[in-house]
């Protein structure tokens, strides 16, 4: 390395090469980011601005064509483009919502006092900690219209069961159900550690004044989980944004397209072997998740200081 | 310096990492190792595991060996990043038709036409493998058809006879239906399944306007503005909007459908004639149960079968062992070669080279496809093999219609979009 005389060179050197110097004797700690920004640069800076590139072209993996933004003009004119658009907001609040509200009930059941809490609180967690390709083909084989567990025991209790994937009008609802159940367990921890924060006093002091369990829920429970519930919308909207396994191994945005939602679409066109449309409708999906969380983060944010 | 040992070797074992995960080394090998790459389904494994084995004990210069890859789209993917990236083994097995002339054949493939075996090809096989004026493959297999597969006790029982028409194909379902039958099996669970009353109608197209194909790589005509084309969407739409489906079509496999006709739950199931050799391959003693006709169109006189060409053996460009390859797909072509497929996995339509016939004891279903071969106009290659324009969306599109979500004209409308990604993606003139 050429570095290895410099020192010597250096103590005998004129003002601004001390200055060099000491900039060297200063940079040095940085040099050790170098092997992390060399791996960041490689597999995510490069690729990202590739990917901006490549969605301006028509790309054949064999040779492409610069055709400008023509790429996101075909994609937005997809016919299943406003469905699936539809379908990815509608998943996205769906799944966030029900988080929420199930996250919260189990949290509080699961801080209070009541048996067995250490086995149900495993109970709730073990779904997060499942493959989620698994759950998938898993649920696929419970929701099954004619053999599936699920018909099979409504039918026992004479209820004729709904055909939870092969119905189009049902089939985004019934994927949604299984991703609640995989992922309320985690929303359940987050809310389980922030109820457990909140200061014993509060209760006690509420008590004394005459509240009621509800009223002491309403007033200092909710308010102060309110970091909490922050942490589960914007994880589970963004999770739902961009959720694309568990749709895939379910119904692979069938029948049909009723189950189709951006990231599917982006990867069916990945698979035609259109890959710079697919690039163009990556960098839609990634447009659309930051219009929808970047504002959300923010009133949360000021929420969260205004408290 | 700045950068000691152990700093040294960190750096290095992060390259290393870095070629590990990016780098791929040639495919192929030095020596006398060559590979041949098919895909995973396991009686094409079977049947290129046994003809590499005789292959390799007919001569002594090379060793082939059998790699495997996924079919449908996964499998064009990896296929497409495998050329480009020249890791191609030397002998590799994909589809004829629009798939092959997506794969840029000119630029990644040898040319095969100074071959001794390409003057002994069927003339419709040629344009599936060509690309301007030069062959690129050769067959591997025989030929299949697309139809309707159906119970053969079902139709001696009610004595029914073989449609040639739609009216009379509907009619012969509601007979079964009558008779607790199933009169027709769909399994959009496989979703492309779907698309075989579109795909193998084409005949019945083609037989009304024989210059379809030309006129639809042209972008002048397109399935919702050509009658006979939209009619296809129209039979998908009726069937499934009818009593006498199947009650699961919209979850039911392929491998389901087929158990369904075996067993005689169901009368009829439009499908490729593979799925005789599926049932020859599952459960041998039914397969006789079995017969095949063309889906019948609107004049009976006109009626004809829909052929799918069977897949092409390609080399590379840049293939290590060229002659290994050469002399491996002439094996293949001869005689000796499509016997031992045949061994492995019965054949349903006839070879793609002229001098090597069927082999004595088939299906009866692939006899009924053979009178079809046997007369005069009666066959015609699907349109993916005449046009190098197909829409990846038609099974979706199809299910969208089945499930009754839209109709049959909007399907077409919908399809007709969904192609011009495609004829965009190729560079053909007039999208």
């Amino acid at each position: 390395m050429a570095t290895t005389a410099a020192p010597a060179a250096l103590t005998a050197a004129s003002p601004p090469r001390r200055r060099a110097r000491s900039y060297l004797h200063r940079s040095y700690p940085l040099w050790y980011y170098l092997p992390a920004a060399v791996l960041f640069l490689v597999f995510f800076v490069v690729p990202t601005f590739a990917s901006f590139f490549f969605s301006l072209t028509r790309w054949s993996l064999f040779d492409w064509e610069f055709i400008g933004l023509k790429n996101y003009a075909q994609f937005l004119s997809e016919p299943q483009m406003i469905g699936s658009l539809r379908n990815t907001v509608v998943y996205a609040f769906l799944t966030s919502g029900a988080k929420v509200v199930l996250g919260m009930a189990l949290g509080l059941l699961l801080t209070s006092q009541i048996r067995a809490r250490g086995l149900l609180r495993s109970m709730v967690f073990f779904p997060v900690l499942v493959s989620t390709i698994g759950v998938g083909i898993m649920f696929t084989t419970m929701m099954h219209p004619t053999e599936g567990l699920i018909n099979s025991a409504l039918s026992i209790v004479g209820i004729e069961g709904p055909k939870w994937l092969a119905n189009p009008q049902l089939a985004l609802i019934s994927v949604a159900l299984v991703d609640i159940w995989k992922g309320v367990g985690l929303a359940t921890v987050i809310y389980m550690a922030g109820i457990t924060a909140i200061p014993v006093e509060y209760y006690e002091a509420a008590k004394v004044d005459g509240s009621s369990a509800a009223s002491s829920f309403w007033h200092i429970t909710l308010p102060l989980a309110r970091p909490a519930t922050f942490t589960v919308i914007t994880l589970s909207l963004i999770g739902g944004l961009r959720s694309f396994d568990l749709i895939w191994a379910m119904t692979k945005g069938g029948p049909g397209f009723a189950s189709d939602v951006l990231a599917s679409v982006v990867y069916k066109q990945y698979q035609a072997g259109f890959y710079g449309l697919s690039t163009a409708g990556n960098v839609v999906m990634f447009i659309v998740v930051m219009a929808i969380v970047l504002p959300l983060n923010y009133f949360m944010r000021k929420a969260e200081v205004e408290q | 310096m700045f950068m000691n040992r152990r700093s040294f070797l960190g750096a290095s074992a992060a390259a290393a990492s870095v070629i590990a995960i990016t780098g791929c080394s040639r495919g192929g090998g030095g020596g006398g190792g060559v590979t041949f790459l098919i895909d995973n389904d396991p009686s094409a494994v079977a049947g290129a595991e046994a003809l590499t084995e005789a292959f390799n004990s007919s001569q002594e210069e090379y060793t082939f060996s059998v790699d495997t890859r996924p079919g449908g789209t996964e499998g064009d993917n990896l296929v497409k990043t495998r050329l480009s990236t020249q890791d191609m083994p030397d002998v590799f097995v994909y589809n004829s038709g629009s798939l092959f002339q997506a794969i840029r054949p000119t630029q990644n493939l040898t040319d095969l036409s100074d071959q001794p075996w390409v003057s002994r090809l069927q003339e419709s096989f040629v344009p599936a493998v060509s690309a301007e004026d030069k062959v690129y493959g050769a067959p591997y297999g025989g030929a299949s058809a697309g139809g309707i597969m159906y119970h053969r006790p079902t139709y001696e029982k009610l004595g029914l006879e073989i449609p040639r028409t739609w009216d009379d194909f509907i009619a012969n379902c509601q007979a079964a239906h009558a008779e607790g039958v199933t009169g027709i099996i769909q399994s959009f669970g496989d979703t492309w399944t779907s698309q075989l009353l579109v795909l193998g109608d084409f005949h019945n197209v083609a037989a009304n306007n024989p210059d379809f194909a030309e006129q639809y790589t042209a972008h002048q005509i397109g399935f919702a503005t050509d009658p006979n084309a939209l009619r296809g969407f129209e039979h998908t739409a009726e069937v499934c909007s009818s009593d006498f489906i199947n009650e699961d079509y919209v979850s039911a496999t392929y491998q389901q459908a087929i158990g369904y006709v075996a067993a005689g739950e169901g009368a009829h199931y439009p499908i490729l004639s593979s799925a005789v050799a599926e049932i020859a391959a599952s459960t041998p003693d039914l397969v006789e149960d079995l017969g095949f006709f063309a889906i019948p169109g609107e004049d009976a006189a006109k009626n004809g079968l829909t052929i799918w060409l069977p897949s092409g053996m390609y080399v590379p460009a840049f293939a290590e062992n060229p002659d290994a390859a050469l002399a491996f797909i002439e094996f293949v072509t001869s005689q000796e070669g499509l016997d031992i497929l045949a061994a492995e996995a019965p054949p349903t339509g006839p070879y793609m080279v002229t001098d090597v016939d069927l082999p004595a004891e088939v299906p009866t279903a692939t006899k009924d496809l053979q009178v079809y071969f046997d007369t005069e106009g009666a066959t015609t290659p699907a349109l993916e093999f005449l046009s190098p324009i197909k829409g990846p969306n038609l099974e979706n599109i199809l299910i969208e219609l089945g499930t009754g979500s839209i109709d049959a004209k909007t399907a077409a409308q919908n399809y007709d979009k969904d192609v011009e990604k495609q004829a965009q993606q190729l560079g053909l003139e007039g999208w």
